[in-house]
């Protein structure tokens, strides 16, 4: 597997708060990698420096090098609205439109200028069968995104992410807000989705990342302690405290 | 051995006493605003109810109580309305996406936000005297329409800007992230995500800042809106009167066909106000649930 993301000293910090020390990491192309450890270790953040969503948070401040199929993500050479195109992102919380299921979908490729009645037609078709939630809603696409259900939602909203393209999907704690069963069609679809889209995806949840990732980051304190293949990681961990963590001694 | 004997009864007893006398009190203040509230409007209709004809609507003031009408008012105050929506409209909701979504959060927009809110709670006369000065003199358009709706334009300005702040704040930060993630610009963000949800809230200012300023009297005066027109304004420099001015110029008369005429105009008013009140209510019920 060929490495797609590649973080060189990332270090950021948000006012005074040094939130991410030295992260030294690669992500391989077409796979899942999880990010897992204790809450405020810096795994949404790294996650959200992916598509410059840290951005938005006033006080900001990266120092290292971001690079994504060896272009550095934060150089004048990308502008962030073709960034977060070619990197989607599922949030914590299902957050649909209050639109319809159809413009939820079509909302992303209307934003990139593409107008014709048929090709969005498609698009939604196409990204709503990418996230399995087609044979759900194809009769009712003009009902209201609030009216399914929160897993429908969740679904709902990957399909929007990948109704723009992406090569890169983030899902930060995707499935921490829905029940099991929910939970269970979303870990099924990553699983589908890792030969088209590189998946990125942190999680509360250590089984999670060992069931659906082939790669698996250890954050502690703003530090990547270790990562390595998911089974090497869990079953033979090289640092104490990641083999502490994984066992439940603390988190 | 009853489980209920230890009870403190005396203090439970006291405790019920508070309960009931407040009660009373508070329903004793509710009802204070609306017996007023009732002996006015009963006292209206009694004065103005057989007066209500479409004369009123057809008729120009006259020194003959028997044949004024007030339709240089309505017509005035629909004129205002017709310059006075668009603009605050514009005006109001600009600002408001400006400090929300755009402006730094530093001192300077504190500084500004606190003015805005000073300024919804300054007195209508002060503006009245801001339009004379602005409007009036300083840009030399007059005692015209076009004074008086722009004075009015600054009056309700504050209210709008207020109200659309508040509906954009209350769109959550979730749905603006979704927008920003799939590559969204900020004013795609705003124009797409933020405004459709904040839409209802911001029309629901926009119109009770409009029922406001329909009832507003200080302030044309200041900037002069006539007395006695008995023609329509037909350009935005000439003179006009408005529906409350053409009460308060029949209620100070003498005589008592005025004042019965100006009862029947004040129904005419309060029938407009309600209009729009409702209109508010119906515009945010039917959006809300789409949200």
């Amino acid at each position: 597997m060929s490495t797609l993301i590649e973080a060189k000293d990332l270090n950021l910090f948000y006012t005074d708060f040094h939130a991410l020390k030295n992260v030294n990491l690669t992500i391989p192309e077409k796979a899942v990698t999880a990010f897992i450890g204790p809450s405020g270790c810096g795994k949404s953040t790294l996650l959200r420096t992916l598509n410059r969503m840290n951005d938005m948070i006033a006080g900001t401040r990266i120092e290292g090098k971001l690079t994504i199929s060896g272009t550095d993500i934060y150089s004048q050479e990308v502008d962030v609205e073709t960034l977060r195109k070619k990197v989607g992102m599922v949030f914590q919380q299902p957050n649909p439109f209050p639109k319809s299921i159809y413009d939820n979908i079509a909302y992303g490729p209307r934003l990139h200028g593409i107008k014709s009645k048929q090709k969005l037609d498609e698009i939604v078709e196409t990204s709503l069968k990418s996230a399995a939630l087609w044979n759900e809603v194809k009769d009712h696409l003009k009902r209201s995104a609030l009216s399914i259900s929160g897993g429908q939602q969740q679904r709902l909203c990957i399909a929007r992410a990948l109704a723009v393209n992406p090569d890169i999907l983030l899902m930060d704690e995707a499935t921490s807000a829905l029940d099991p069963i929910s939970t269970l069609k979303i870990e099924e679809l990553v699983q589908d989705l890792r030969d088209k889209y590189t998946i990125v995806m942190v999680t509360h949840n250590m089984h999670q990342a060992a069931r659906v990732s082939n790669q698996t980051v250890f954050f502690l304190n703003g530090e990547v302690v270790e990562y390595d293949d998911t089974e090497k990681l869990f079953s033979n961990p090289e640092d104490q405290r990641t083999e502490d963590y994984i066992s439940g001694r603390f988190g | 051995m009853n489980i209920f004997h230890d009870a403190n009864r005396k203090q439970i007893a006291n405790r019920r006493v508070k309960d009931k006398s407040l009660h009373m009190i508070f329903l004793l203040a509710t009802s204070v605003g609306i017996i007023a509230l009732t002996v006015l409007l009963v006292d209206i209709i009694i004065d103005g109810w057989s007066n209500l004809s479409p004369d009123l609507f057809t008729n120009f003031p006259s020194r003959k109580a028997e044949d004024a009408g007030m339709k240089s008012g309505l017509v005035g105050s629909m004129y205002i309305m017709l310059i006075l929506v668009p603009l605050s409209f514009i005006l109001g909701v600009g600002a408001a996406i400006y400090l929300e979504e755009y402006a730094p959060k530093n001192k300077l927009t504190r500084l500004i936000q606190l003015n805005i809110s000073t300024l919804a709670g300054v007195p209508s006369i002060v503006y009245g005297i801001l339009g004379l000065a602005l409007f009036v003199r300083m840009l030399s358009l007059q005692k015209s329409l076009i004074s008086g709706a722009l004075t009015m334009t600054l009056l309700v300005l504050p209210i709008i800007i207020v109200a659309a702040q508040e509906a954009i704040r209350a769109v959550p930060r979730s749905r603006r992230d979704a927008s920003f993630a799939l590559g969204a610009t900020k004013w795609q963000t705003v124009s797409r995500s933020v405004l459709p949800s904040s839409l209802p809230g911001i029309l629901t200012g926009v119109i009770l800042a409009a029922s406001r300023a329909i009832g507003e009297t200080a302030p044309l005066i200041i900037v002069g809106a006539s007395t006695y027109v008995a023609f329509l304004p037909k350009s935005l420099t000439d003179a006009f009167t408005a529906m409350p001015i053409q009460i308060y110029n029949w209620i100070s008369r003498p005589q008592v066909a005025f004042k019965d005429l100006g009862a029947s105009a004040i129904i005419i008013l309060l029938a407009i106000l309600i209009l729009l009140n409702i209109t508010a209510v119906i515009i945010r019920n039917k959006y809300q649930k789409n949200i």
